[in-house]
């Protein structure tokens, strides 16, 4: 089915049947199914293709995906998402940067998610995590997404930039609407870029006349080599936090519950060892490959192939770094999710220059989140009368994860 | 044995430090360094090579010298 927007705000797609020729991750079958409907493509071929966006291609091996990411010159960051062409598109740097600006726009964040600047974070994210938890107490079922893995990393980047956490709600929305509905929505997109701006806008100028020690503040400051950086990029940056720091974590938080509510005899090894165990680590670095949540897009901006197959300029390219954590070739018994693997060089935060700058966070919101809860409730299930919903696109994972306590 | 890293391929994963910060360090941009020149002790060589494995950008190698 090709695209023929034309000068519709909302374009429509049929259900996908063919998943080699036809591919939509938008689709509602992606989200539930997306780790079979990998695997039964790349026994097909590597790259798959749509023209459901305009043209846009789907690798799915480890390869074809390294490939994309590392090679800058003929791919090109300011499309990270595979959408209606015609999409309007906010600066959200880095992440929308290319070289050789991105450098700079890099080096200004990276700092603030060192992984000794975000360690000093976890005794704050155990207890806040905690509290979470206490409210559970006394309860015989619960909905973790809503009344857990949701809070953790808006918490977590609240405490870490300075954004009021009070403002929740709102982020949520924004994401929601960005993700799920934006790329076939131009009406959509354009609405929450308005409100974002607007709202981050207030914020850093807030920050320029009552400076604080945060973030935010170092932000609405930000020189890159002695030059000021633009308004524009600013409220990217920001924006940048709030769209990509918040539902990708609670997504492979939310996942690894779902997962563990499933597997008791892996929650048994867990929490029979301490939270330094290498056990631990392990574990919560298979939830990162098996159950990635984040997959990224680059715009063909040279004339070049992957894996074989011939890509264009203006050309859509999905980064499909999920697709490839699952690749038999660069994983021993990759359909299995094993608590100790020993050598997993996962892709989950991406590869390449454009690494996910907020990992080390990520990776202190999971494993903490992990750990608090399995050692609360060891026994919990999942409740089987109710379904699981998953997000498709950009940042798949549960919406919602019915459980049992069984405290 | 000797661990070395290559810190043009070093995207700052920092899986090294996460798992063995005996041998190796991170600078403010996360990026990573050997310590103690690389030479690794017979104790932590297990632990050298689970660094190897685990880095996703094969920015890591051991040597015998």
């Amino acid at each position: 089915m090709a695209y023929d927007a034309a000068d519709t705000d909302q374009v429509d797609h049929e259900p996908v049947t063919d998943w080699v020729n036809d591919w939509d991750w938008l689709d509602d079958q992606w989200g539930s199914n997306a780790i079979d409907i990998w695997n039964q493509v790349r026994e097909q071929c590597p790259v798959a293709s749509t023209e459901r966006y305009g043209r846009a291609f789907m690798p799915v091996t480890m390869e074809g995906v390294s490939a994309v990411a590392n090679d800058t010159e003929n791919y090109s960051s300011i499309w990270v998402n595979v959408s209606r062409p015609d999409s309007p598109r906010a600066p959200a740097p880095p992440i929308t940067s290319d070289p050789p600006e991105h450098h700079g726009h890099r080096r200004l964040l990276l700092p603030w998610f060192n992984p000794k600047k975000v360690a000093e974070m976890e005794g704050v994210m155990r207890q806040y995590c905690r509290d979470l938890i206490a409210k559970l107490d006394g309860s015989d079922t619960a909905e973790l997404s809503e009344q857990y893995s949701q809070n953790i990393p808006v918490f977590g980047i609240c405490h870490l930039t300075g954004l009021p956490e009070s403002d929740a709600d709102l982020y949520r929305d924004w994401i929601s609407r960005n993700f799920q509905l934006g790329p076939k929505n131009n009406a959509v997109k354009l609405e929450i870029m308005h409100e974002m701006t607007e709202n981050i806008s207030a914020i850093l100028q807030d920050r320029l006349d009552t400076p604080r020690d945060d973030m935010l503040t170092y932000i609405a400051n930000a020189e890159i080599d002695d030059e000021p950086v633009s308004w524009d990029l600013k409220v990217g940056y920001v924006r940048l936090q709030i769209i990509a720091g918040i539902d990708t974590t609670w997504s492979a938080i939310g996942s690894g519950l779902w997962h563990f509510a499933q597997h008791p005899e892996q929650v048994a090894q867990l929490v029979a060892v301490e939270n330094d165990h290498m056990l631990w680590n392990t574990a919560s670095e298979e939830v990162l490959r098996y159950y990635a949540p984040v997959t990224m897009a680059r715009k063909v901006i040279g004339e070049t192939e992957v894996s074989g197959c011939p890509v264009h300029p203006g050309d859509q390219m999905l980064l499909t770094f999920p697709a490839a954590n699952h690749d038999p070739d660069a994983f021993e018994d990759a359909d299995q999710f094993q608590l100790d693997r020993a050598k997993n060089r996962h892709v989950a935060f991406g590869l390449g220059v454009h690494r996910c700058v907020g990992s080390n966070l990520a990776r202190l919101e999971l494993l903490v989140a992990l750990q608090e809860f399995l050692r609360a409730f060891p026994n919990y299930s999942l409740d089987t009368t109710k379904e699981t919903v998953w997000a498709n696109g950009q940042v798949r994972g549960p919406r919602n994860i019915p459980v049992l306590l069984n405290k | 044995m000797k661990i070395r890293i290559d810190a043009d391929k070093c995207q700052g994963h920092n899986r090294c430090y996460a798992l063995a910060p005996d041998l190796v360090d991170v600078d403010d941009y996360g990026t990573a360094f050997v310590l103690n020149d690389g030479v690794v002790p017979a104790e932590l060589e297990e632990k050298a090579q689970l660094i190897v494995d685990n880095c996703p950008e094969f920015a890591i190698e051991t040597t015998t010298e």
